[in-house]
């Protein structure tokens, strides 16, 4: 697999109006992202990974560095457009990015744009719904649906585009448990079976732990970029930049913590059931074991 | 509460008039308008009386909709009337003092009165059979040639669908705004016109505070979809003439035509 976006080196930081001194968001940072990957970007409010996030589809330009997204500059103005064909992008606030009256309206937005014709814009629009699983509210009007709805009304927009890439930038952030659950469910298919990129900034330790690799960021810099399992093994680095780790693991730590042989690199409620009832049945026999020696005696 | 509150007054229906193109809708209630100021006696209004309660009974819509769009203009109706009845000259009919009642007067009342309110009731039909969607995509193509003339036609018809768009957003936002300043204890019913004016104000600064949020964000989320104004866009709905809307322009200029030869 190539890399699909690629950070070398770049900084970026803010102009304050009142201040002289621009505040510095990321420095130097290197990124390699690879075509068909899901990747997690996680880390506390102000640690830059919404602002890295803008970066991947040239909504905002590095001040040094490059970012090259398919090969191309992402400061190159003349590819803009083709740079956010390939990389779509979802925020946070479903009610925030749509922009039509209708669903299916909302979702040929981004065709309209790009000038495709109207009878190929009808089947990519159906095609999209039809993806994300809303056809049948394809004629309401967006404020009556659910937040989890939404969101895939957005992330249609997005899909019908055919980009390569999607970034997602706390898509769950707003919605309830329901509406979460859909809207990853969603995400996972777009990534296995129809192989679209994804990086997901989230917040949800749980949702993180679903993709394939995890970058934790602080302060501008990558902290931590490895698989879930071993991202999610460093509870007490996590900890102490502010985030958390899925509860599962949490609860293993502690377990483990509390001088019980548990492993630490278990991430899904499953197998954090599974390796307790290891250790329950483990510790009983051994009890068992302990009470038989003593009859003996 | 308020979210209930409908936008426009459209009637979904499946009629004929429901089916025409939005582009004749709007033609049509041009040149109805045009017919009703162009008929110069009785006769020519009556005609278009009748051909008012005609497309009334082709669109399906309910005749109590028509008196309910008619109420606020009542008040119009009565003043032009007055002012028509007394300050216009002619044949005397009865006289106090100064004021003179003439015939003329009484004639042009009747005709102003029934001009207006045929006015009121055929453009009402419009927005009862049109959706403000399709309403905003016709203007924008009606004026389509205006571009030439440097008219900023699609920023036009792009800011009225945000704001159809953010209209039922942003009365469930003001709903949120009011209910956390009344558990804050801030009383909005109480006192009188400048109190309770006053007391708008800590909703309606939350309220604009919020709007130009959204309103930064939504642009950042059509920047990433590749908008870049109206140039080189396509759409996905085409409006297309059929046979209905010739039939109703053929109506229509028949109409003028008819109040032309009734005013000889």
């Amino acid at each position: 697999m190539s890399d699909f976006i690629e950070a070398r080196g770049i900084s970026f930081s803010y102009a304050m109006e009142d201040d002289p001194n621009p505040i510095r968001v990321f420095e130097e940072l290197d990124l390699k992202i690879k075509e068909g990957e899901m990747v997690a970007i996680l880390g506390h409010n102000g640690s830059g990974k919404s602002t890295l996030a803008k970066h991947f589809n040239a909504i905002l330009q590095p001040d040094e560095g490059q970012l090259l997204v398919n090969g191309m500059d992402t400061r190159d103005n003349n590819k803009l457009y083709e740079i956010r064909q390939d990389v779509g992008m979802v925020f946070q606030n479903p009610d925030n990015q749509i922009v039509a009256t209708v669903v299916e309206e909302d979702v040929a937005f981004g065709l309209e744009n790009i000038g495709v014709e109207p009878a190929e814009i009808r089947r990519r629009v159906d095609d999209a719904l039809e993806r994300v699983g809303i056809s049948e509210y394809k004629a309401h009007a967006p404020h009556r649906l659910s937040g989890g709805q939404k969101q895939r009304v957005a992330i249609a927009g997005i899909i019908a585009m055919r980009p390569r890439c999607i970034v997602l930038d706390e898509p769950t952030a707003m919605l309830d448990p329901a509406g979460r659950r859909e809207v990853m469910k969603t995400i996972l298919d777009l990534n296995r079976n129809h192989g679209i990129t994804i990086v997901l900034i989230t917040h949800y330790m749980d949702e993180a732990a679903q993709c394939d690799r995890v970058v934790v960021m602080d302060s501008g810099n990558v902290l931590l970029d490895s698989n879930p399992k071993d991202v999610f093994s460093h509870v007490k680095m996590l900890k102490s930049v502010g985030l958390d780790v899925p509860q599962a693991t949490e609860i293993c730590y502690e377990i483990n913590k509390a001088g019980y042989p548990m492993p630490t690199e278990v991430l899904s409620i499953k197998e954090c059931a599974d390796e307790l009832q290891k250790l329950i049945e483990r510790t009983y026999a051994a009890k068992r074991k302990a009470a038989k020696l003593s009859q003996k005696k | 509460m308020l979210k209930d509150i409908t936008i426009g007054q459209y009637f979904p229906g499946q009629s004929f008039i429901h089916k025409m193109d939005p582009r004749m809708k709007i033609i049509s209630t041009l040149l109805y308008i045009v017919m009703l100021f162009l008929a110069g006696n009785l006769m020519g209004i009556c005609a278009g009386i009748l051909l008012l309660i005609l497309m009334y009974q082709l669109s399906g819509v309910p005749m109590n909709m028509v008196t309910k769009s008619l109420k606020p203009v009542i008040p119009v109706v009565i003043f032009t009337s007055v002012l028509n009845i007394f300050f216009v000259s002619g044949e005397v009919l009865l006289k106090f003092f100064f004021i003179e009642i003439t015939r003329e007067g009484i004639n042009l009342a009747i005709l102003m009165s029934f001009r207006i309110l045929c006015l009121i009731a055929g453009s009402s039909l419009l927005t009862y059979t049109t959706s403000p969607i399709e309403l905003t995509d016709a203007i924008e193509r009606l004026l389509n040639p205006l571009k030439k003339l440097k008219v900023p036609v699609h920023e036009l018809s792009m800011m009225m669908t945000i704001a159809l768009r953010f209209i039922p957003t942003l009365i469930e936002e003001t709903d949120k705004i009011i209910n956390a300043q009344k558990a804050r204890g801030a009383d909005m019913e109480s006192g009188g016109l400048m109190q309770r004016a006053k007391a708008l104000v800590p909703i309606l600064i939350p309220l604009f505070v919020s709007s130009f949020r959204r309103a930064d964000e939504l642009a950042m989320a059509m920047e990433c979809r590749c908008y870049r104004g109206g140039d080189g866009r396509t759409r996905m709905k085409q409006l297309q003439y059929s046979h209905r809307d010739w039939i109703a322009l053929t109506v229509m200029a028949g109409a003028i035509v008819v109040v032309l030869l009734l005013n000889v």
